[in-house]
C-alpha cells in the first residue's frame, strides 16, 4: 500500500480557514446560521469552522452533530453494522441556515442520509454543504457549497482526512491499493 | 402359565460363520472357529452350508429386550410389530417384550390374541406382549390376570403411568400367587412429578423446565418393594434412572425382597446436561436423563448386579409430535437399534464395562430375569444370535432406521459395533 | 444461521453495553416531533404472541414501526394458532413470506429454538414459558444503568417467585454478567433447587437480607401458574412475609417490577405508585431496548466475522 500526503498541516489549517471566510461572506449574522457535523470527522470540522468563523465575525453560529446510521441504504451489506452515535441539535433548526458539515464529498449518499436525518428534526429555511475535501464520483445530484480542496481520484483510491482532534495530526493523505475498496 | 412369544413362520437358517471369536460368557465359550447352524439349530455338519465370513466378527447369543413399545393397536404410523421386530433385529435382538400402553390399552384377552396373531404374521424376532396391571391403565381395578395369562401375556405392567394406588397394588401381587407372571413396574410418585418435563436438578434450574425429582421414583420403588416382601411377590423394576432408586433396589435385595431391575442405555451414557439444546425428539423421555453422579451410580449398579439387566424403553413416536417445543413434545426415544452400540461404544470400548458383561447383560440377564429362553451359543440350541463387527464405526441416523420413528438419543453419533447378522429363533433376521 | 436473540447468554458484556448505547439513540429519537426513522424501510418484522402480552407485544410492534418496517403481529386468539395449528406450521407458513424478524412469545421454553430451525430470519425470544425473557433484561440493565448508574458493583436482590420466572431467569445472567452482585429472596417452594450454584446468586428466605442490595428486584406472583394454594400457603401470608413495601426498604434502594403489578401481593400499593421506583422507565424503555434490538440484529449481515460485533455468535439451537 502506498501513501502520497496530499495537504499537511498548514495547509490544511489554511484550507479551513478559507473556507470559514467564505461561510462569512455569505452569511452576515453567524449567529443566524448552524453548523452540523457529520459523524465521525465532519463533527471537529464543524467546531473549527464555528471557532474561526467566531474570531472573524465576533459571533459564533450555533453547533450541532448529525449521526447517519439510522438513515443508511446499505444496512445489512456491510461487513460490521454501523457505530451509531449521538445527534445533538440543541436549536430549533426550523429557523436558521444550517449548514452540513464533512470531511469527504465521495458518492454523495452520506449526504442524502444527512439531509433525511435532518429533516426529521424540522424544516430548515436553507440548507448548504461545506467539505474539506471533494473526490468526485458522484452517485446522486449533490453538489457542495463550500469546498476546501478538489482531488479528482480513482476508486481503487481512498482518501484520508485526519485531524488533530481525533488522529493527533492535521493532514489529507491518499492511500493506493488494490485492497481497498 | 407360559408366556407365549410369536414370531412369523419362515424358512429355518443353515449356513455357517467361517472364523469368528464365539464368544457366550454364559456357556463360558470365548474362543475363535467356525460356528455352524443348520436347519435352525446350533452345531452339526457344515458339509454344503453356505458360509458367512467371521473374522474380524465376534458371535454373540442375540439379545433380549424385555420392555419395547410397538405403538400397536392404534399409533401403527409410528411403528408396527413389522417394524419394531425389524428394528429389534437391526440391532442384534431376538427377543422383545411390548409394553400395553397402545390405543386400546391390552387390557382383555381378545386384543392380547390378536396382537399375538399379528406377530405370527409379522414380527422377524419373537414378540411377546404384557398386559394392563388395571383396567384401561386406570389404576383402579385389575384386569383379567387369569385370562390374560392363560392367552399367553408375558407379564403385567401399567407401564407409561404408575399404579398409584397401594391397594390397587397390592391385590395384583396377590393374583401374581396364582399367574406367577412377573409384574413389570414404572415407578413414579405422580404427585412429586408434577408437570416436570427434565430431571430436577441444576440444568433445570438454569433453563427454567420443571423438574421430576429422583426421590419420584424412589420412594415408587420403595413402596412397592415393601408391598412386595410382604405379598412374597416378584416384581421388576422399568428403566431406573436415579440413584435414590438404585440404592433402594440395593436395599431391598439385601434383605430378600424378589425384586429386579432393568436400565436403559440413554441413562447409562446421558445426563441432563444434554437437555439445554432443547430437543425433545432426543432428549425428553420419562425418566428424565439424570445428573453424572446418577449415571455414575447406574453403571455401578450395572456391573455389581444391583441393576439386573439392559432394556432399551424403545418409544418411537412421530416427528411431527416430537417437533414441538420442549415442554409439549411427547415422552421417549428410541433404542432398538442402537443399543449395543451405544453401550460397546462408551462403557466397554472406555473400559467401564465389559464385553462379556455387556452380552450378558443385553442377553441371557433379561431373559432369565422376564422368565424367557435364553439364547445360547451351545450345540444343540435354537439359534439367537447375533454377528457383529466390532471394528466397524457408524453414523447413528445415516443408513436411515428400521423403525417408523427418528426420534433417537444417538442420532448423528459414530458408533463402533455394527450388526451384520441376527438370527433369532433360527431364522435370519437381519442381515446387512 | 442469522443471528438470534434466544437468552441473555446469547450476548457478552461487550455487546450487551454496546446495545445499550444503542438504545440511548433511539431515546434522543423519541424526543423529536417526528418519532420515526427510515432505517428498517424494506423490512419485515412478526410478532408471533402465542401467550398473552400487552407491554412486550406493544412495545415490540411500535419499536418496529418506528424503525418504518413492516410490522405484522399475530396474536394467539382470533389466528390459526387457536384452531391448533402446530408451531413449526405456523413457522413455516409465516417464512414463506420471508421476514427478516420472527418475535415469538411462547407458554413453552424451547419454542424460539424451534422455530429457529424453520425460518431464515432472527428470532428474538420474547419469553418462552419459564425459559428466558431477554430484551425484558436488557431494557431492565438499560435502566439500572441510566437511573442508578454503572452496574458493575452494584447489588441486586430478585424477591418472591424466582422459580417460575423467565424475568428472574434472565435478569439473573444479565445482571451477573455485568458485574453486580445478584441474590434471590423469597420463600422455600418460590426458590428454585440448586440456585446457588446453577444461578450464582446468594440465597435467602429472609426478606430483612434485602437490606444490603441498592436494587431491589419485585417478581410478579404468578397465579396463573399455580393452583390455589399450591406453593405458597395463603396470598395473605405472602403478602406479609414476602410483600416488599416503604417499610421494608432503607432510603435510596430502587424498586423494580416487569409487571403486570398485583397491588397489595408482592408490592404494597403506595410504593406501586411512589414515582422514585423504576417502575415506570421500565415500561418506558421497553421500546427504545428492543429498537436497539431489531436493528442490530438487520443491520449486521449473516456470514460476516468477528468483525460483526452487534449481537455475537448467538444462533438458535
Amino acid at each position: 500500500m502506498s501513501a502520497t500526503v496530499l495537504v499537511d498541516g498548514d495547509q490544511l489549517r489554511r484550507t479551513v480557514a478559507r473556507i470559514a471566510h467564505e461561510i462569512v461572506e455569505r452569511h452576515a449574522d453567524p449567529a443566524a446560521i448552524a453548523l452540523v457535523g457529520i459523524h465521525t470527522r465532519g463533527v471537529p470540522l464543524a467546531n473549527r469552522l464555528a471557532e474561526l468563523i467566531k474570531s472573524f465575525a465576533g459571533a459564533a453560529p450555533a453547533l450541532g452533530t448529525l449521526d447517519i446510521a439510522l438513515y443508511r441504504d446499505d444496512l445489512g451489506s456491510r461487513p460490521a453494522s454501523p457505530i451509531v452515535h449521538d445527534t445533538r441539535l440543541e436549536f430549533s433548526i426550523t429557523e436558521r441556515a444550517v449548514i452540513l458539515v464533512d470531511d469527504v464529498l465521495y458518492t454523495g449518499r452520506t449526504i442524502r442520509a444527512a439531509l433525511d436525518a435532518l429533516l426529521d428534526y424540522g424544516r430548515p429555511p436553507l440548507v448548504q454543504l461545506a467539505v474539506l475535501v471533494d473526490r468526485g464520483h458522484r452517485e446522486l445530484p449533490i453538489r457542495p457549497d463550500y469546498v476546501g480542496r478538489n482531488f479528482p481520484t480513482d476508486t481503487r483510491e481512498r482518501i484520508a482526512v485526519r485531524l488533530t482532534q481525533i488522529d493527533g495530526v492535521d493532514e489529507i493523505v491518499r492511500h493506493t491499493d488494490e485492497e481497498v475498496r | 402359565m407360559t408366556v407365549t412369544l410369536a414370531q412369523r413362520g419362515g424358512d429355518s437358517a443353515s449356513l455357517v460363520i467361517r472364523g469368528a471369536r464365539v464368544l457366550d460368557p454364559v456357556a463360558g465359550i470365548d474362543e475363535t472357529r467356525d460356528l455352524v447352524v443348520r436347519d435352525g439349530v446350533i452345531g452339526g455338519d457344515p458339509t454344503g452350508l453356505p458360509e458367512v465370513a467371521g473374522s474380524e466378527r465376534v458371535v454373540v447369543p442375540g439379545f433380549v429386550d424385555p420392555h419395547v413399545h410397538l405403538r400397536t393397536p392404534g399409533r401403527e404410523d409410528m411403528e408396527d410389530i413389522a417394524t419394531g421386530s425389524a428394528a429389534g433385529a437391526a440391532g442384534g435382538f431376538v427377543t422383545i417384550l411390548a409394553m400395553p400402553n397402545t390405543s386400546p390399552p391390552v387390557d382383555n384377552a381378545g386384543i392380547l390374541a390378536s396382537l399375538l396373531d399379528a406377530a405370527r404374521e409379522e414380527a422377524r424376532i419373537r414378540v411377546g406382549f404384557y398386559a394392563a396391571i388395571t383396567a384401561g391403565q386406570r389404576g383402579q381395578e385389575l384386569t383379567e390376570q387369569v385370562e390374560l395369562a392363560e392367552t399367553g401375556a408375558a407379564g403385567f405392567s401399567d407401564d407409561g403411568v404408575p399404579v398409584a394406588n397401594a391397594e390397587v397394588m397390592r391385590r395384583a401381587m396377590q393374583y401374581q400367587g396364582i399367574t406367577g407372571l412377573p409384574l413389570v413396574l414404572h415407578e413414579e410418585d405422580p404427585d412429586l412429578s408434577g408437570s416436570g418435563v427434565m430431571h430436577e436438578g441444576a440444568v433445570a434450574t438454569r433453563v427454567g423446565l420443571a423438574g421430576i425429582p429422583g426421590v419420584s421414583e424412589s420412594i415408587a420403588v420403595a413402596r412397592d418393594a415393601a408391598l412386595a416382601e410382604y405379598e412374597r411377590a416378584r416384581i421388576h423394576i422399568c428403566h431406573v434412572s436415579a440413584r435414590e432408586t438404585v440404592e433402594e433396589i440395593r436395599r431391598a435385595k439385601t434383605r430378600g425382597v424378589a425384586i429386579t431391575a432393568e436400565v436403559t442405555p440413554h441413562h447409562l451414557l446421558l445426563t441432563d446436561e444434554a437437555v439445554v439444546g432443547l430437543d425433545p425428539s432426543r432428549h425428553k423421555m420419562n425418566p428424565p436423563l439424570r445428573e453424572q453422579a446418577d449415571r455414575q451410580a447406574l453403571v455401578e449398579a450395572l456391573v455389581d448386579g444391583t441393576l439386573d439387566c439392559i432394556a432399551t424403553d424403545h418409544a418411537p413416536h412421530a416427528g411431527h409430535e416430537k417437533d414441538a417445543p420442549f415442554e409439549e413434545a411427547p415422552f421417549g426415544v428410541t433404542g432398538l437399534e442402537t443399543a449395543f452400540a451405544a453401550c460397546y461404544t462408551h462403557l466397554v470400548r472406555p473400559g467401564h464395562l465389559d464385553l462379556e458383561m455387556l452380552v450378558r447383560r443385553l442377553g441371557a440377564d433379561p431373559a432369565r430375569t422376564l422368565g424367557l429362553p435364553e439364547p445360547s451359543l451351545c450345540d444343540g440350541a435354537t439359534a439367537d444370535l447375533a454377528v457383529v463387527d466390532l471394528g466397524a464405526r457408524q453414523v447413528v441416523g445415516d443408513a436411515g432406521f428400521q423403525s417408523k420413528s427418528t426420534n433417537s438419543a444417538f442420532l448423528g453419533d459414530a458408533l463402533y459395533g455394527v450388526v451384520e447378522l441376527t438370527i433369532a429363533g433360527g431364522q435370519i433376521a437381519w442381515r446387512r | 444461521m442469522p443471528r438470534s436473540l434466544l437468552a441473555i447468554t446469547d450476548v457478552d458484556r461487550a455487546e450487551v453495553a454496546r446495545l445499550l448505547r444503542v438504545a440511548n439513540r433511539f431515546r434522543e429519537v423519541m424526543a423529536r416531533d417526528i418519532k420515526k426513522v427510515p432505517t428498517l424501510r424494506g423490512r419485515t418484522i412478526v410478532n408471533l404472541f402465542f401467550e398473552a402480552s400487552t407491554r412486550t407485544a406493544t412495545s415490540f410492534e411500535l419499536a418496529g414501526k418506528r424503525l418504518s418496517a413492516d410490522v405484522i403481529s399475530i396474536k394467539g386468539k382470533g389466528s390459526s394458532l387457536e384452531k391448533g395449528e402446530s408451531l413449526k406450521d405456523t413457522v413455516l407458513t409465516l417464512a414463506s413470506y420471508a421476514p427478516d424478524v420472527l418475535v415469538i412469545r411462547h407458554q413453552s421454553a424451547g419454542a424460539c429454538a424451534l422455530a429457529g430451525r424453520y425460518t431464515d430470519a432472527a428470532v428474538i425470544n420474547a419469553g418462552d414459558g419459564k425459559h428466558a425473557h431477554p430484551t425484558q433484561a436488557l431494557l431492565d440493565l438499560y435502566t439500572v444503568e441510566r437511573e442508578v448508574g454503572p452496574i458493575d458493583g452494584l447489588h441486586v436482590a430478585f424477591v418472591g417467585d424466582i422459580a417460575h420466572s423467565r424475568v428472574a431467569r434472565s435478569g439473573i445472567a444479565g445482571f451477573r454478567m455485568m458485574g453486580a452482585k445478584v441474590s434471590v429472596v423469597g420463600p422455600p417452594t418460590l426458590l428454585p433447587r440448586h440456585a446457588e450454584e446453577s444461578l450464582g446468586v446468594d440465597v435467602s428466605t429472609d426478606i430483612a437480607d434485602i437490606a444490603d442490595a441498592d436494587v431491589v428486584y419485585v417478581l410478579r406472583m404468578q397465579l396463573e401458574r399455580m393452583g390455589p394454594g399450591r406453593l405458597v400457603p395463603s396470598l395473605r401470608e405472602y403478602a406479609a412475609t414476602y410483600g416488599v413495601s416503604h417499610a421494608r426498604l432503607r432510603p435510596g434502594q430502587r424498586v423494580m417490577h416487569a409487571g403486570p403489578i398485583n397491588r397489595g401481593v408482592e408490592i404494597a400499593d403506595d410504593l406501586a405508585d411512589d414515582p422514585g421506583t423504576l417502575i415506570v422507565p421500565q415500561a418506558a424503555n421497553g421500546m427504545i431496548v428492543r429498537m436497539a434490538v431489531l436493528y442490530d440484529l438487520i443491520a449486521a449481515p449473516e456470514g460476516a466475522s468477528e468483525q460483526r460485533s452487534a449481537l455475537g455468535d448467538a444462533v438458535a439451537v
